[in-house]
């Protein structure tokens, strides 16, 4: 990366209050991020999708975010006012979840909502508005998007949805994308039609992604580079392309454990966690 | 064995046996319950109902049917802690027994609504079709019986008296109750743990009894619990209006009515059972809030 | 009911299973055929509303409107299922959250289908479940929300076999569960089968899960049966039907030439 990173993470802690003492999500990781796809892949209990919402302060109560250099773009996001994240959320970073069902409104049309996220974030009528969202549903490779824009959330398939859900998060044109396991609950082929069409958005606009996942061969065969996480740290990063090369146990250990079609074996591997990977240091 | 002991056993990880898994549950349940203050406040009025109603021969200083024309209307002091009604009687003998009256109508109200409520809801909802349509029917038709005019009907077939008070709220009162359980019904119907055990072969009365009613009980008890203010009310009403507890029967409604006429120079005859039933409803409702936040989000 | 050794132990004939009436009839499953050797594992592969799990719960008895011939060991299955099925055949569902009841220690879980078979020696048989599937007796009185999930899984394995049937039905055993505990699981299962010749019947959308535990497949896709093939076949990468292609190509990664190709099926 020969810019300025659009993302810097330095030491971020989430933690929640729990009976027996604070229970810490996320622990002291840091990472950057350029315009490139980045993947965290985890297990549930990782921290990952914590970390995601970190990022944009939408970590709920009553869990507490701290970090030595949370910055984005040279805004500090964590000393920001609830004003100023509320102009870069959407405008500047998107979100993109996992299940379009919970994360659309489901009594206005989708092309509606479409139309709002444009109208939040810039001055339109209307009419333009409509015409930006009907733009972005033929981006997605909606084929129909007249038809589409008046249909409610229950009516449109779960891919169809996520679409509509890049759609919307993506017409503010932010600078940088997360996706919280985008992809997880589509059919395989589904999956990589999104897939493809985040790829092209991401690529050219310049944009920067990051997914978060558990399906550590898909993220490392979409993204560039890989945040292996465990325990609230970071254990692992690496290049995609070399991750076959991967040196911690844990990942190896997340590798050979895998079924592979190409690669029959009599009994998988079995991951022997050890302890002393939670007190790894940060990353 | 000391305290620290037995609660490191109840709250052991890994329970050695039916009973201390059972136990381990029930104290948790409880621990729970005890971390919100309005929900202990609640259970101890709710416990102290209990315990006056079962002391009441002990606590109460004299008999609540005594009559004493020489010393009626007295305002409280030393012989009467809360005064005496027009017949002379002591108001705090008559409150403490009246909370037998109290509680008996709750735990008669609560054991008949409750288990019928119940069998209804489940089995409707278990089985749907035409089992459902007539069940929902049955329900429906008790519920549109208005509790007062049905409460006067039964005074006029059977004549006055607590019992007839009793059933004519529980006959009214159980149709929410099965609603509630045949919603939960439905909602775990469709659950894989039901499908397995179908496919161990289970009849459909073990179904119900053994899997399905443990899971509505939970929300049952809780509205229950929050209605008992509501009965309580009720049964004072009735009492006010002279369908409940016969004179001289000690019957909190009862004394509010029958010291309205006194209600600007003798207050405390009114007042003092008056403030029983706001006290008692009020602890009920606190016990059912407090009970609703521990029994209903539990990790299903 | 008998079972012939070695024989074909699932029989389904032009299966077909229809959901609701009238209007919104939906056929989750059209005219679907296939044979299960005894002691084999078999595949039921496809996307989400493909009717894999149709078919699995029609065979369990769970689904009453279907038409067509299913048989187990020989045995025609009719609308009911009696107790000798039950005895024989039995089923571990995907979601190890929603298939323990919450209220019901694993104790009694275990112990139910032993009271309701009225058979000998409780103590005796929840022991061994616990033990053939990895758990100690220190999760014998436990919650099932004090367990993990591959915790609960192994239990509702130890379910299902604690009747010691010859037909295990699994339905996306291992979808809901983290990648390390899936691989403990499908160990486990595969030891099971092989320890007690069983017949597997799983159903699944991983491609890779299926190459794993199975020797033969069938691929589903809205209702109906594309291509039935062997494993072997899979991993060489010969299937013959477009659509199993696709599913193949897909299951192997992301890859932007190959999502451009992917067409829409029915």
């Amino acid at each position: 990366m020969t810019q300025r990173p659009l993302l810097t993470v330095d030491d971020l802690w989430v933690r929640f209050p729990g009976r027996n003492g604070p229970v810490e999500a996320v622990r002291g990781i840091g990472f950057e991020v350029g315009r490139e796809k980045v993947g965290i892949v985890g297990e549930s209990g990782s921290g990952k999708t914590l970390t995601g919402r970190a990022i944009l302060r939408l970590v709920p109560r009553p869990g507490q975010v701290t970090a030595r250099r949370l910055e984005f773009d040279g805004i500090d996001l964590l000393g920001i006012s609830e004003r100023g994240i509320r102009r870069i959320r959407g405008r500047r970073i998107s979100m993109v979840m996992q299940d379009p069902k919970f994360s659309l409104n489901p009594v206005m049309p989708v092309g509606k909502q479409i139309a709002e996220a444009y109208r939040a974030h810039f001055p339109a009528s209307e009419r333009e508005a409509r015409e930006r969202a009907l733009d972005m549903l033929a981006a997605v490779r909606i084929r129909d998007p007249r038809r589409v824009y008046d249909l409610h959330p229950h009516e449109v398939s779960g891919g169809m949805g996520q679409r509509v859900m890049i759609a919307m998060m993506l017409i503010p044109e932010p600078d940088l994308l997360i996706a919280d396991e985008p992809t997880s609950a589509l059919d395989v082929t589904v999956q990589l039609k999104v897939l493809a069409i985040l790829d092209d958005l991401v690529t050219q606009r310049g944009m920067g992604l990051i997914l978060i996942s558990h399906d550590l061969p898909l993220v490392a065969s979409f993204c560039d580079r890989l945040l292996i996480m465990y325990g609230g740290r970071i254990l692992e990063t690496c290049r995609a392309a070399e991750l076959h090369a991967a040196r911690h146990p844990y990942t190896r250990g997340l590798l050979e454990s895998l079924p592979r079609i190409d690669r029959p074996v009599r009994e998988l591997a079995t991951l022997e966690r050890d302890p002393a990977w939670r007190d790894a240091p940060p990353g | 064995m000391t305290i620290a002991r037995v609660r490191a056993w109840l709250l052991a990880e890994a329970p050695a046996s039916r009973a201390q898994a059972r136990l381990s549950r029930t104290y948790l349940g409880f621990a729970a319950l005890a971390r919100n203050p309005l929900t202990v406040v609640g259970l101890v009025i709710v416990t102290a109902l209990v315990l006056v109603a079962a002391l009441a021969p002990w606590l109460a200083t004299h008999s609540p049917y005594d009559q004493d024309l020489d010393r009626r209307l007295r305002p409280p002091d030393d012989a009467h802690r809360f005064g005496t009604d027009q017949l002379g009687r002591d108001i705090l003998s008559r409150v403490v027994y009246g909370a037998r009256v109290t509680l008996a109508i709750v735990v008669l109200v609560a054991v008949i609504v409750g288990p019928i409520g119940l069998a209804v809801g489940t089995v409707a909802g278990y089985f749907g079709g035409w089992v459902d349509a007539v069940l929902m029917r049955v329900t429906d038709t008790f519920m549109a019986f208005p509790r007062l005019i049905l409460a006067l009907a039964f005074v006029a077939v059977l004549g006055p008296g607590i019992v007839n008070a009793i059933l004519a709220i529980a006959i009214t009162a159980w149709p929410p109750y099965a609603r509630i359980a045949r919603a939960e019904t439905l909602t775990e119907r469709g659950s894989d743990f039901i499908a397995a055990i179908r496919l161990q072969g289970a009849s459909p009365l073990r179904v119900l009894c053994g899997h399905i009613v443990p899971l509505c009980v939970s929300s049952l008890i809780v509205r229950i619990t929050l209605d008992m203010a509501g009965v309580i009310l009720v049964a004072a009403g009735l009492g006010f209006l002279g369908l409940g507890a016969r004179p001289p029967q000690p019957e909190w409604g009862a004394m509010v009515s029958e010291g309205r006429q006194f209600l600007l120079d003798q207050w405390w005859i009114a007042t003092i059972p008056g403030a029983a039933i706001f006290l008692v409803s009020l602890g009920f409702n606190l016990l059912g809030d407090g009970l609703r936040d521990v029994l209903d989000p539990k990790a299903r | 009911m008998s079972a012939r050794a070695g024989g074909t132990m699932i029989e389904v004939d032009r299966l077909s299973v229809t959901f609701g009436r009238g209007r919104v009839a939906l056929e989750a499953v059209r005219e679907v055929s296939f044979r299960v050797e005894a002691g084999a594992a078999f595949g039921l592969v496809g996307e989400s509303g493909a009717g894999k799990t149709s078919v699995l719960r029609a065979l369990a008895g769970l689904v009453t409107d279907w038409r067509g011939h299913m048989a187990i060991a020989g045995t025609a299955l009719g609308r009911r299922r009696d107790r000798g099925f039950y005895k024989l055949v039995q089923m571990v569902f995907q979601d190890p959250y929603g298939s323990l009841h919450p209220r019901h220690t694993v104790d009694r879980i275990l112990a139910e289908p032993v009271a309701i078979h009225e058979l000998d020696d409780a103590e005796g048989r929840i022991r061994r479940a616990l033990d053939t599937v990895g758990l100690g007796p220190a999760f014998r009185f436990r919650y099932p929300h004090q367990l993990s999930g591959g915790e609960r899984q192994r239990v509702a394995i130890a379910r299902a076999l604690i009747l010691e049937p010859r037909v295990l039905l699994l339905d996306e055993p291992t979808s809901s569960l983290d990648v390390s505990v899936q691989a403990e699981i499908l160990n486990l299962l595969m030891r099971l089968r092989v320890e007690r010749g069983l017949t597997y019947l799983l159903v699944t959308h991983n491609l890779a899960v299926v190459a794993h535990m199975c020797d033969r497949l069938a691929v589903m896709n809205a209702g109906r049966v594309v291509e039935e093939l062997t494993v072997d076949d899979l991993r060489a990468r010969r299937p013959r039907r477009p659509y199993t292609r696709q599913l193949l190509q897909a299951s192997l990664g992301y890859d932007r030439e190959a999502a451009a190709q992917l067409e829409t099926f029915d």
